[in-house]
């Protein structure tokens, strides 16, 4: 115990002198002044000394937890998967929630409506991003490259030729898969880390042509005007129409989640995940590596470009600023903060990364340093996620 | 529905070749692992490759089954009821697994995060043919074909002897048994010639004699086998036929107890030894 | 005709100084990568800490009244003290309970501390552009070439010679060097023989943080701004040309560094100045689709 307490000590020292020039002085060359902020190094100290007891008492809970896993214990599982894998409970909940989700509009506000339906949004890019991210392992750095390619194509298909968001929905997310094929063909070949940075270099590419090719996209300016989703032509007052955009996302949200765990319990799904774990027992089993990667990339493609459509219709306004790498390692937050590979687990993700910073406003700045947090502190201590993913078992009627 | 080659019984497959390896020559800058080695096995075979360690068994293993570009030389497949044998040289390992080879790994290579059934239904894969449309609608067909994928895996695993395992995951299974899933899952893409990459390695002696069991079963349904292995007691138990490798090249080949008393083997084992 | 050669000439030098600069940077992504085979991609966010760093303790020592030179020497120090602590915590924290993961998980981890470090300078000082003081005086003795290539060029150039010279030494001679190149090679083995791969793996990353820090206060005084974000594009420049020389290999790195800079100059100066980042990110993605390994990097084969 008193060597645990040094440890902390000797953490909130070392802290306390690390983050000193960038927490304690605060100068301004212009003027020549100095600010001094003492009392940071008071909160600096003590707040180490915590976190540095819980990431050593986390790492050996780690640690115990893998010892047991090698003993071949069984391990419970939890609370949440039985419920999610109790075929009563699993439909009860799930009507509870479509309840909920349908009733929601007459509850809260527009502002609330509106909210929510951002948080959907991220639900169905984060159960997109985890076809390739969670099932098949290849990690996409350059996700919003799609995403921006959907959303695009509805501003300018709709700007030169007039035309609906139902006839560019589908259009964005072919088009959008089509670009995951186009730049999967040659990436789709480099190991892991090397494809995370081509992609990540690939969004960049994305957004500064759309910055800098001002007769194309109009550049940083962005497109406005761009009309919300249509009704069979009725018009539609703004409040009716943010509620009717939400019910769209809700139909979206049930269809991807079926449609997902259809994928995923599939034989496509089956090879998605055996190449995850390892390519080339994989290929030693006949998969194809490069086709069963390249589907997996331009389903992934495919949900962004549809979703990017939907932006576009719902926000009535674009411009490059939206598609940035941060809009990226969020979704990415989202797959693994819910646990890689599970639907539900990707659900949660979305909803606690997009509905906590909006209801805690005062600590919304400080959003992006807690995915940052998230993303390093789930790899330590939990890489499964909040939710893992658990295998599909299957019954055997040997009477047949 | 599926080509169930092993339905082929031993004796009308016996005396055909159904894989031959011709001058198979490997180099690596410069270096040559593989000095033109010749190879065949016969229908319903069991063929052992032993040779000391270095001595190029599982170069010739991942030059036969595509992970490696031999430098000279020919891998033909004799596939039954067809004419012309198919040269295996250059095609990618998962089309040589959809050409009739499956191997297994030294190094045990199972899908860890998933259960012992799913990793047998893996096999299946190629040849199966259910796609996006079907998955996401789950026609007829991919239904029918869902049921047979693992009505099949599971008789797999019956005959492995892991099927009351089948939902477990397959890291939480004994060493012994993570072997015999590789064997499973590697017959599961119903292959015309099965490779085995040192099954008993790091075996206790009851896991061997329960593998030298297996391997008979699956042999006696028609299964042409060709193994790498060091268990010297394994090969002589089990193999017809021996071919024996030293320094990248074949030095002999023959029955058991014709490679017992060639004086070359003896000199190359007994070299290994008096070095090590 | 003089006129344009002028122009090239300037085009060559301001090339060359980006690519000196960019070699500072990608010397830490490669030798941590040759080290444990990890992109680190909290590196770029090193040295915008270092350029933060010496901006702060470069305006104390000047509001105290210290020399020019003396506020140079000081303000460097200052950096390469900070950005070597912050790269061997982060080390600690983020990969090193890591280490037998898979692949992609500090990779991952890897990405959260960017962002993590971005937002934290971001909140602790500022989002706003900071003017950065020009350190590097003009020399009289440049007077004349002035038109070609400015002293703060000669400078950067002369000091990142200076240091590559003992960044060479250092691996080449020293005991720490021999035991990197050994850990480099097979982790295990260098276990075997008694080196502490974890003191090696420290040491690596306060020499590959200590390089960026001095990168970050050439290019803030060269550039005359910094802010929190200049990290993540320096460090994508960065990593691309250590992709570019072969990544893992020292000197490969520092050729990728200097072919990227002057190609960036010359695209820049002769095609056009919007496009500065696609050239350089679309390079990034060329090389890896054609040649990943590099020029003078060894291709990778898996063991089976």
């Amino acid at each position: 115990m008193l060597t645990e307490l040094r440890k902390s000590l000797i953490a909130s020292i070392w802290f306390a002198f690390l983050t000193f020039p960038i927490m304690v002085i605060k100068v301004n060359s212009i003027e020549k002044t100095i600010q001094w902020r003492w009392m940071n190094v008071v909160y600096v100290m003590v707040g180490i000394f915590f976190l540095s007891m819980a990431f050593r008492f986390l790492l050996k809970q780690k640690e115990m937890r893998a010892g047991k896993e090698e003993s071949g214990t069984e391990i419970k599982l939890s609370p949440i998967h039985q419920l999610i894998n109790h075929p009563t409970y699993r439909v009860v909940f799930g009507a509870a929630l479509l309840l909920f989700a349908v009733v929601y509009p007459f509850v809260f506000s527009t502002y609330q409506i509106n909210i929510m339906t951002t948080a959907l949004m991220y639900v169905v890019l984060g159960l997109g991003l985890n076809i390739v991210v969670g099932l098949a392992g290849l990690l996409d750095l350059g996700y919003v490259a799609f995403y921006a390619v959907g959303a695009y194509s509805y501003a300018l298909l709709n700007h030169h030729f007039g035309l609906g968001f139902w006839a560019v929905l589908p259009i964005g997310g072919v088009l959008a898969a089509i670009f995951g094929i186009l730049l999967g063909i040659p990436v789709l070949r480099l190991r892991g880390d090397y494809l995370a940075i081509v992609t990540l270099g690939f969004g960049e590419i994305i957004r500064l042509v759309l910055e800098n090719w001002g007769e194309f996209s109009k550049g940083p300016s962005g497109i406005s005007n761009i009309p919300r989703p249509g009704l069979f032509g009725i018009e539609l007052s703004l409040n009716d129409a943010i509620t009717y955009t939400y019910y769209l996302m809700v139909i979206f949200v049930v269809v991807t989640i079926f449609f997902v765990n259809r994928l995923q319990d599939s034989r496509l799904g089956r090879a998605w995940i055996a190449l995850r774990e390892d390519e080339i027992a994989c290929q030693a089993m006949g998969i194809d590596k490069m086709k069963t990667k390249l589907i997996a990339f331009s389903l992934g493609a495919f949900w962004a470009g549809i979703i990017g459509v939907m932006f576009a219709a719902k926000t009535t306004f674009i411009n490059p600023a939206s598609f940035t790498f941060l809009e990226s390692a969020m979704i990415l937050s989202i797959v693994v903060l819910g646990g890689m590979g599970s639907i539900v687990g990707v659900i949660l993700g979305a909803l606690i990364l997009i509905l906590l910073p909006e209801y805690l406003r005062e600590l919304s700045e400080y959003r992006m340093l807690a995915f940052g947090a998230a993303l390093v502190a789930m790899m330590v201590f939990r890489p499964q996620g909040l939710i893992s993913n658990v295998r599909r078992t299957y019954s055997i009627n040997k009477d047949e | 529905m599926y080509v169930v080659h092993t339905a082929l019984t031993k004796t009308s497959r016996m005396s055909k070749k159904i894989l031959e390896v011709k001058n198979l020559t490997m180099d690596f800058g410069g270096v040559r692992a593989l000095g033109g080695v010749d190879l065949d096995v016969k229908g319903g075979e069991i063929v052992a490759l032993i040779g000391p360690n270095g001595a190029g068994k599982t170069t010739f293993f991942n030059c036969v089954t595509g992970i490696y570009y031999p430098t000279k030389g020919d891998i033909l497949l004799h596939t039954p009821g067809r004419q012309k044998p198919k040269s295996l040289k250059g095609l990618k390992p998962n089309q040589v697994t959809v050409a009739g080879l499956a191997r297994t790994f030294q190094n045990i290579r199972l899908f860890s995060q998933m259960t012992v059934l799913e990793n047998v239904m893996i096999g299946r894969h190629c040849r199966t043919k259910a796609f996006i449309f079907g998955a996401l609608f789950r026609t007829k067909s991919t239904r029918q074909e869902e049921k047979e994928i693992i009505d099949y895996s599971y008789s797999i695993l019956e005959k492995v002897g892991l099927a009351d395992l089948a939902n477990e995951y397959s890291k939480n299974l004994p060493y012994g048994a993570q072997r015999r899933l590789e064997i499973a899952r590697a017959l599961a893409t119903d292959p015309l010639l099965l490779l085995l990459d040192e099954p008993a390695a790091g075996m206790n002696p009851q896991e061997t004699n329960e593998l030298v069991t297996l391997i008979q079963n699956i042999s006696s349904g028609g299964q042409s086998i060709l193994l790498i292995e060091h268990d010297m007691k394994l090969v002589m138990t089990l193999s017809e036929r021996i071919f024996v490798m030293d320094y990248g090249r074949k030095i002999a080949q023959g029955t058991p107890d014709e490679i017992r008393n060639n004086q070359e083997v003896i000199k190359a084992y007994l070299g290994e030894e008096l070095d090590a | 005709m003089l006129m344009d050669f002028d122009y090239f000439r300037e085009l060559f030098f301001s090339g060359l100084t980006r690519g000196a600069i960019y070699a500072l940077i990608a010397l830490g992504y490669t030798m941590v990568y040759g080290i444990i085979g990890l992109i680190n991609f909290a590196h770029g966010e090193i040295y915008m800490i270092g350029a933060f760093t010496a901006f702060i303790a470069a305006t104390i020592f000047s509001i105290l009244g210290f020399p020019a030179l003396a506020i140079i020497i000081l303000a460097g120090v200052c950096a390469v003290i900070w950005s070597a602590s912050y790269g061997y915590t982060i080390e600690k924290i983020a990969y090193k309970p890591l280490r037998h993961a898979p692949r992609l998980s500090p990779l991952i981890s890897a990405i959260g501390m960017s962002i993590f470090l971005q937002n934290y300078v971001l909140l602790a000082q500022t989002s706003d552009f900071l003017p950065f003081p020009a350190l590097i005086p003009d020399f009289d003795f440049m007077e004349p070439y002035a038109h070609i290539v400015g002293s703060t060029d000669v400078v950067i150039l002369a000091t990142t010679t200076v240091i590559m010279i003992i960044l060479t030494f250092i691996i080449k001679y020293t005991k720490v060097g021999k035991a990197m190149r050994a850990t480099a090679q097979d982790r295990t083995m260098a276990t075997l023989v008694g080196i502490n791969v974890n003191r090696i793996i420290s040491a690596t990353f306060i020499i590959g943080s200590s390089l960026a820090a001095v990168g970050g206060l050439l290019i803030a005084s060269h550039i005359g701004q910094i802010n929190f974000y200049i990290g993540f594009i320096a460090g994508i420049k960065a990593f691309t040309a250590a992709v570019l020389g072969g990544i893992g290999s020292i000197p490969g790195a520092v050729l990728g560094s200097v072919i990227l800079g002057l190609t960036e100059s010359f695209a820049t100066g002769y095609v056009s100045s919007d496009y500065e980042d696609v050239f350089a990110f679309s390079l990034l993605v060329l090389i890896l689709i054609f040649k990943p390994s590099g020029i003078l990097g060894k291709a990778d084969n898996q063991k089976v």
